[in-house]
């Protein structure tokens, strides 16, 4: 595979990126859902890291959490409900040189794309990934989802969810290969963007849950945590997040976790009260699926050429006197 | 009697060589139970044939079950070759010779008419022998009713001679019988062993040495023990030829095509395309990813077209009908895609291993809206090669979804075709980095043609958000009905321009008659092959094969008014007219009489049979004798076999 000219041109000057750079349309969310605290992340990590908006791709299926392409500046892809996942692994298999991001929800990732999501931890392609959790259907207007808490009246469960909701931490923590999963919530920014820029930095497939405020169809869901900052525990190590002193503050409910330690990151991704907030689970060993497959090879028409002849030989009956000739050779 | 025969010593004169009968072409099978190797037996057969310089055609008979239990009537499990003098185009009527390694495949055989009457059987004769009475029993029964019927029966010891040599002669008997069968043909022994040293290539020297023996044992004894022996006259071509079946011309096709990356889910019948790419592939720098369903293989050949990297994804029936909401997307945000749709018995699972040519409406009309689609169907295995060549070009060139349809009859069969000569035109441009010029937009269609410029991640200032939405020039979301309908009106328009490009499908007869017969895909030879019969014959038959089905070139309107009749012959269900409640107002035809129908105002007949198996000349050339003595212009053809056999009910 031909790799992109703009590698090969010697830059005589590092170009800046301003935060405007990445901002696209205006959101067209509700006021006060978490969707855009996750897109303000987005925004500021692009902008921090200084990635260059034309080497940079958001996939997305279908969904509120889908529309987050739309209101960035980069390369966008918004495609069909549940396939965010395998297009981004397309786009990432053809050019690993860009910086590929999928922007996914609870129905998008844990329903209908539940199996690529699965496959998609399991391949460990280098994607940071965000899963906007708020335990509903937003775009279709309140239905339960898989994440929506047992008892939840929607419009297709209005006697209330018969079913326990789904855990997406234990889930993708079930899954060989998985080499990054974080859990942040809307109502911590700060802490939300250091887990994304962690994801970011990761290489390998990068999963952030997000939990997220719905102030349309879930408006009290998470009131009993908004209200009492001890019901959302802080993860921190050397190897995961710290927390500025303000923050300590205000979070006093931390736990020092070493990311490297699956089961007890298994065991801390069961809890739901308190809520876990920060690095699970990170092995940087987990090897890459583009890499384990050589993406990303340079190819000549002339190296096309020759391995195709390669195997036309195989399968070929020559003349007698080119035969002859061939065999001579 | 001269001095140089009583100088011949004894033992040559006992091998001289029996008088070798010339025939311009034999239709040979070998069936056996499952696994007993019998295709590889035939494979190997054509392939020496082939490269003695006669035409073959290979057919593969594949029991739905990969274990059919043994000495089944519908287990039989083999292969059929057709050799000729010239060049074979498909497998033909009725058999000639068969091996077979027990007498029940064999029934299985002679009831579905497959054996020309006193076709010559070679039959194992181990089962006269066995310990069961009842398996000897039903070995001696068949043997002489098949004598009855006038078959021309030889008992042969395939097990007994393969036990001499090998351990289990189970796994030895499709050598031996190789070598029976070459001898038969005075095939070139060379020729022969350099062939089983190819197929077993991988092993160790040892198993070569050991299929060698066995070749040479079946060679010995069909020399010693046969009265008989054909000759069927070989001229070695001028240009080097390739000898493939259609599934592996397809991967060659899209090694060529210089794709780089094929997205695909196993689904019989085609999982070979994709098991050989995943061999060679990653050797000229491309890669196989085998996803964890149809959806996804589908999505991520999207992902990697829409990065650059125009990608294909090879499938069937089944697997086809799960990509259909992703071809939508493709369309949609006119992402190039190949996809190639092996096509097999249908609804449903439908039958995996057999051909059937029911896809084509779900190919060219498949995905909800409007979602046109560019659909080609290769019709020769040379055409598999070169249409995904073809395909990946135009996908890029409009930015389009080409449906490649393939069926099962061309992924196994084999057929020599010259050698592709590579070109560098097949290749894809570099990605496109370049800049984009400021104010340009992602879908800045072109008026007349629809189309407009790609912009692919990497291009500095073509940002922009592809969605599966209805969109305006920016990629915008439609949210004005005008700009709906623009969209709709430019993504139709590409196919007119595509369509604007294309020649008009040759006429294969003459180029005016008394009934043309329509075709596509791969029933193109046994179309081809009953019309040369039919003029023999003095009949004014003529056909036209289309390669192109979305859109169709200009010129069929002109070709259609210059015949009298106008028939499909498809592999596919159309409703018959001799049912009760079947009339000209309910009757469904057959998918390209509808479509030629619909298109053209022309009273299109069809004559179609799904039986799962390919298409023959001679069912053709009924077809067409009764179409043309039907005064109505209307078919009476019924639909049972032809074949002068009986089904008996042993």
């Amino acid at each position: 595979m031909s790799r992109s000219l703009s590698q090969c041109v010697i830059k005589l000057h590092e170009e800046h990126h301003d935060l405007e750079d990445y901002q696209g349309g205006v959101p067209r969310w509700c006021n006060g859902c978490g969707d855009n605290a996750i897109l303000a992340a987005m925004q500021r990590l692009c902008s921090e890291e200084n990635l260059a908006p034309e080497n940079t791709v958001f996939v997305s299926g279908i969904g509120c959490s889908s529309r987050l392409p739309h209101y960035m500046k980069t390369y966008g892809f918004h495609g069909i409900h549940g396939r965010a996942f395998p297009v981004a692994e397309g786009i990432k298999m053809a050019r690993p040189d860009l910086n590929v991001f999928v922007s996914t929800g609870d129905g998008d990732c844990c329903s209908i794309g539940a199996a690529h999501w699965i496959h998609a931890i399991r391949y460990n392609m280098n994607i940071t990934v965000v899963l906007h959790d708020n335990h509903v259907y937003g775009l279709t207007k309140k239905q339960a989802s898989p994440t929506s808490p047992k008892g939840l009246k929607s419009n297709t469960t209005p006697y209330g969810a018969t079913l326990e909701p789904m855990n997406p931490l234990t889930v993708s923590l079930g899954v060989q290969g998985a080499s990054f999963i974080a859990q942040g919530v809307d109502w911590v920014p700060e802490v939300l963007y250091d887990i994304m820029k962690a994801a970011f930095k990761h290489r390998g497939f990068s999963f952030v849950r997000i939990i997220q405020r719905c102030p349309e169809f879930m408006p009290k869901a998470f009131d009993p945590w908004l209200h009492d900052p001890q019901r959302t525990m802080l993860l921190t190590h050397a190897n995961g997040l710290q927390l500025s002193p303000s923050l300590s503050v205000a979070y006093r409910n931390q736990r020092e976790h070493d990311p490297i330690d699956i089961d007890r990151a298994r065991e801390i991704a069961s809890l739901d009260d308190p809520i876990p907030v920060g690095i699970l689970y990170q092995n940087p060993d987990a090897p890459c699926y583009e890499d384990l497959r050589h993406a990303g090879q340079l190819r000549s028409p002339e190296y096309i050429r020759a391995g195709l002849n390669r195997e036309l030989d195989k399968y070929t009956v020559w003349p007698d006197d080119e035969a002859q000739a061939q065999r001579a050779a | 009697m001269n001095d140089t025969l009583t100088l011949t010593p004894p033992e040559a004169v006992a091998r001289s060589p029996r008088p070798a009968t010339p025939i311009s072409e034999h239709i040979v099978e070998v069936i056996s139970d499952s696994g007993e190797g019998a295709q590889r037996c035939g494979q190997s057969l054509a392939a020496i044939a082939a490269r003695m310089g006669n035409g073959i055609w290979t057919t593969e008979i594949i029991p739905a079950e990969i274990q059919p239990p043994a000495r089944s009537v519908a287990g039989a499990s083999g292969i059929r070759i057709r050799m000729g003098s010239e060049r074979v185009t498909n497998g033909g009527d009725q058999t000639d010779l068969v091996v077979a390694f027990n007498e029940q495949v064999l029934i299985g055989r002679v009831q579905a008419h497959e054996l020309k009457p006193g076709a010559t059987i070679l039959l194992e004769n181990m089962w006269h022998t066995h310990r069961d009475p009842a398996v000897v029993a039903s070995y001696v029964k068949t043997v002489e009713a098949l004598r009855k019927d006038g078959f021309k029966v030889y008992e042969a010891p395939l097990e007994e001679r393969c036990r001499e040599l090998v351990a289990d002669p189970r796994k030895g008997k499709n050598m031996f019988v190789l070598g029976m069968l070459c001898n038969l043909y005075g095939l070139d022994a060379k020729l022969a062993r350099e062939q089983i040293a190819r197929i077993f290539g991988k092993k160790d020297d040892r198993v070569i040495k050991s299929n060698v023996a066995l070749y040479e044992a079946g060679a010995a004894w069909g020399e010693a023990n046969l009265d008989f022996k054909y000759r069927i006259p070989a001229q070695r071509s001028s240009q080097a030829q390739i000898v493939v079946n259609g599934n592996t011309a397809i991967a060659l096709g899209v090694i060529a095509s210089g794709m780089d990356i094929c997205a695909m889910y196993p689904i019989t019948p085609a999982t070979s395309a994709s098991h050989y790419l995943s061999e060679v592939f990653e050797k000229v720098g491309g890669l196989v990813h085998q996803a964890e369903d149809e959806i996804a293989a589908c999505a991520f050949a999207i992902g990697a077209s829409y990065a650059g990297k125009c990608a294909v994804t090879i499938t069937s029936g089944p697997g086809y009908s799960l990509k259909q909401e992703a071809i939508g997307l493709a369309v949609m945000a006119e992402i190039p895609l190949v996809v190639v749709n092996v096509q097999r018995g249908g609804p449903s699972t439908g039958q995996p291993t057999k051909v059937e040519q029911g896809d084509l409406p779900a190919a060219v009309f498949g995905s909800h809206g409007d979602a046109p689609k560019v659909v080609i169907a290769p019709c020769s295995i040379e055409d598999c090669f070169y249409s995904v060549i073809t395909a990946r070009k135009i996908a890029e060139t409009f930015g389009m979804v080409v449906v490649v349809l393939s069926d099962a009859s061309l992924s196994t069969a084999q057929q020599p075709f010259p050698r592709p000569e590579f070109s560098e035109d097949w290749l894809a441009p570099p990605v496109d980095q370049t800049p984009v010029p400021p104010g340009a937009k992602p879908y800045d269609w072109d008026a007349v043609t629809g189309l407009s410029r790609r912009f692919q991640p990497g291009q500095p200032g073509g940002m922009h958000t592809l969605t599966g939405l209805a969109h305006d020039r920016a990629s915008k979301v439609a949210y004005d009905p005008s700009i709906n309908e623009e969209g709709l009106r430019m993504r139709s328009l590409k196919l007119a321009a595509l369509q604007k490009t294309l020649k008009a499908p040759p006429v294969f007869g003459g180029d005016s008659g008394e009934l043309l017969l329509v075709g596509w895909g791969s029933t193109m030879g046994a179309i081809e092959e009953a019309v040369t019969r039919l003029r023999a014959e003095g009949l004014g038959v003529s056909s036209m094969h289309l390669r192109f089905l979305q859109p169709m070139p200009s010129g069929i309107r002109e070709i259609l008014s210059r015949f009298k009749r106008v028939m499909t012959i498809e592999g596919n269900w159309s409703d018959k007219l001799e049912d009760e409640l079947i009339d000209e107002d309910n009757r469904r035809y057959s998918a390209l009489a509808m479509m030629l129908r619909s298109r053209f105002l022309v009273d299109i007949d069809c004559w179609s049979e799904a039986r799962g198996q390919p298409i023959k000349p001679g069912d053709i050339c009924r077809v067409a004798r009764a179409k043309l003595e039907s005064t109505q212009g209307r078919s009476q053809v019924d639909s049972t076999p032809s074949g002068g056999l009986t089904r008996s009910g042993r």
